[in-house]
């Protein structure tokens, strides 16, 4: 049974990055957790004190919630290897 | 005409005075400095003050220390962070590095920063805004170009906001480059530079306005000092006024004759230096000094550094005047303190305070050599300076006493430092008389006023200071090499000058 992945995608309003931010992260989330994630975006010049709460800097800023620990990984996320070796979500009992 | 930039008081003690009304109105200030230099008290204070003094808001950024920690370290200064932020007076901005790293991917900005900032901002209407510190930002993240561009971005979201802000920044050097990573480039207005110099084994904190562009501020480095339950204190020297006024009202020095010898008394608001070697009768005369301001219903106020309150007691006793009964009436406060307790500096904040509460219309400092030890130099200067001109603006009389390292003749460092800006100088020499003893005194300067030149002898007894004849047969008494002069030759020089202002 795969684990469940709850992803955060925090960016400021709609502009080049952040489109290239959740594009990025919708492909990886299709190619490699179909079925078992759940991908939220903040934007955080309409929730600041949603990135408050969270203690976020930079954006774009994609955090993994689920499963714990946390981790954070900061940019449009344009390099795919080093975000799924940073979520490091197991995939069919492989860890990536 | 020029215009003068408006600027936002800071409500730091001295500060403002150095910064000549405050920093630049709805502009950054960038306060550099390298570790230990009191930046995230400056910046904290910044806010505090605001709060106590100007009734202004202000939002914390704090890129280094954790929340927790600001709000524990600064209540020793007596500021209650977590209630003010629970009456919408302090927001914290918590940017402080979690304990997770983060992995990075692409290009990113700093736009949620900017973002929780306004918000913070707008929420609570601040006035002021403190970001702490930039370079630890630096550390948070790889790509250096991209920090330096967004903070960049931060200062010009500041100046939109209309808050007037504060940065931290480190710098390595005391006297090397601004600060790391070419911060000063983006907030390149106004640079305030803290320091803390080690010099002669003891350190020196100064303040440093290194540029207000556009805007007018006193120049050069600024004592400054650390205390608890107030902050950061600057104490202003240089930029002190020459604006007391000079009162021609006479006082009594405590002994008739000494009076006459200074043409009627001291000034009132006058600052007289008593220089003697150790055991001439340096505190007896501010002991008489004291007496008289009693006698006069004066109050009176006695900072001793080299003797504790019982041999001061005692002493006085010894030669006629009851302290214990001056002070029961409240007329007179002894402080006595080692010098080595404290930094200079801090010595001036806490006689400062101590004149401001007590009111005297005296104060007699014994001695201000003993403050020699505990400082540079140029520390020391500073403090005379300072204090000299602190009791000047006061209009209160001040009496100093300053001992000379030589038995015989000399000078002191204090008096090289401290002549000039008294009033009055009264010296006290040991004067040997074949091969005996005596003590003598002479009123070297009396500014404003006529006065003796004589060197009189005088003698001390269980009823104080008796002031004699002058020593007429022996000349050299000064310098404190001794000639001896016929009786005859002195009546012989007094003829051919006859005529001459002889008392």
């Amino acid at each position: 049974m795969d684990e469940q992945v709850v992803l955060t995608l925090y960016v400021a309003g709609a502009n080049p990055r952040s489109e290239r931010a959740i594009q990025n992260l919708r492909q990886i989330g299709e190619a490699f957790f179909a079925g078992r994630c759940l991908i939220q975006i903040v934007d955080v010049l309409r929730r600041p004190e949603a990135a408050e709460v969270a203690r976020i800097m930079a954006t774009p800023t994609l955090v993994r919630e689920q499963p714990q620990p946390e981790r954070r990984i900061i940019g449009d996320l344009s390099d795919q290897a080093t975000v799924l070796k940073a979520l490091s979500i197991s995939i069919g009992g492989d860890v990536l | 005409m020029v215009v003068e930039l408006q600027k936002l008081s800071t409500g730091i003690a001295g500060f403002d005075h150095v910064a000549q009304g405050g920093l630049p109105f709805g502009r950054t200030t960038l306060i550099s400095g390298t570790a230990g230099t009191a930046k995230t008290v400056f910046a904290c204070q910044f806010l505090a003050e605001g709060i106590l003094k100007h009734g202004e808001t202000g939002v914390f950024v704090t890129f280094e220390e954790n929340v927790e920690d600001i709000r524990a370290n600064m209540l020793g200064f007596g500021w209650d962070i977590a209630q003010w932020e629970t009456v919408g007076k302090w927001r914290f901005v918590d940017a402080s590095r979690g304990s997770e790293e983060a992995v990075f991917s692409g290009e990113y900005d700093l736009d949620a920063l900017i973002a929780r900032i306004r918000h913070a901002v707008g929420d609570i209407r601040a006035v002021r805004v403190s970001l702490d510190s930039l370079g630890a930002v630096f550390t948070m993240f790889p790509d250096t170009t991209t920090i330096r561009n967004e903070l960049f971005r931060i200062a010009s979201a500041l100046k939109r906001l209309r808050v007037t802000a504060v940065m931290t920044a480190e710098r390595s050097d005391e006297y090397g480059p601004v600060a790391r990573y070419g911060i000063e480039e983006f907030v390149a207005d106004n640079v305030v530079i803290l320091r803390n110099v080690l010099e002669g084994e003891k350190r020196r904190r100064t303040v440093e306005i290194l540029k207000f562009r556009g805007a007018m501020h006193r120049k050069g480095e600024f004592p400054l000092t650390v205390i608890p339950g107030r902050g950061i204190v600057v104490i202003p020297l240089s930029a002190l006024e020459l604006k007391q006024r000079s009162s021609s009202v006479r006082i009594t020095s405590g002994n008739d004759l000494l009076d006459q010898m200074c043409g009627g008394g001291f000034f009132r608001d006058s600052v007289i230096l008593i220089s003697g070697a150790t055991g001439t009768g340096k505190t007896l005369v501010s002991t008489m000094f004291i007496s008289g301001g009693y006698a006069n219903n004066e109050r009176c106020l006695l900072f001793a550094f080299e003797e504790s309150r019982d041999q001061l007691f005692r002493n006085a006793t010894g030669w006629g005047y009851d302290f214990e009964k001056m002070e029961r009436e409240g007329k007179l406060y002894v402080h006595c303190v080692y010098p080595e307790v404290a930094g200079l500096e801090d010595h001036l904040i806490e006689m400062e305070r101590i004149i401001e509460e007590f009111k005297p219309q005296r104060v007699a400092i014994d001695s201000l050599s003993a403050l020699e030890r505990v400082s540079t130099i140029k520390g020391f200067r500073e403090f005379v300076i300072g204090l000299t001109s602190f009791i000047k603006h006061k209009e209160v009389a001040g009496l100093f006493t300053a001992t000379t390292p030589n038995l015989l003749g000399g000078s002191s460092t204090t008096e090289a430092h401290i002549s000039t800006i008294t009033d009055s100088i009264i010296l006290l020499r040991y004067v040997e008389i074949y091969g005996e003893m005596r003590r003598g005194l002479t009123v070297l300067k009396m500014r404003g006023s006529m006065h003796d030149k004589d060197i009189r002898e005088f003698r001390i007894d269980s009823s104080g200071m008796h002031i004699g004849r002058p020593f007429r047969d022996v000349t050299g008494i000064l310098s404190g090499t001794f000639m001896y002069v016929q009786p005859s030759e002195i009546d012989r020089m007094r003829d051919l000058f006859d005529g001459d202002d002889q008392p």
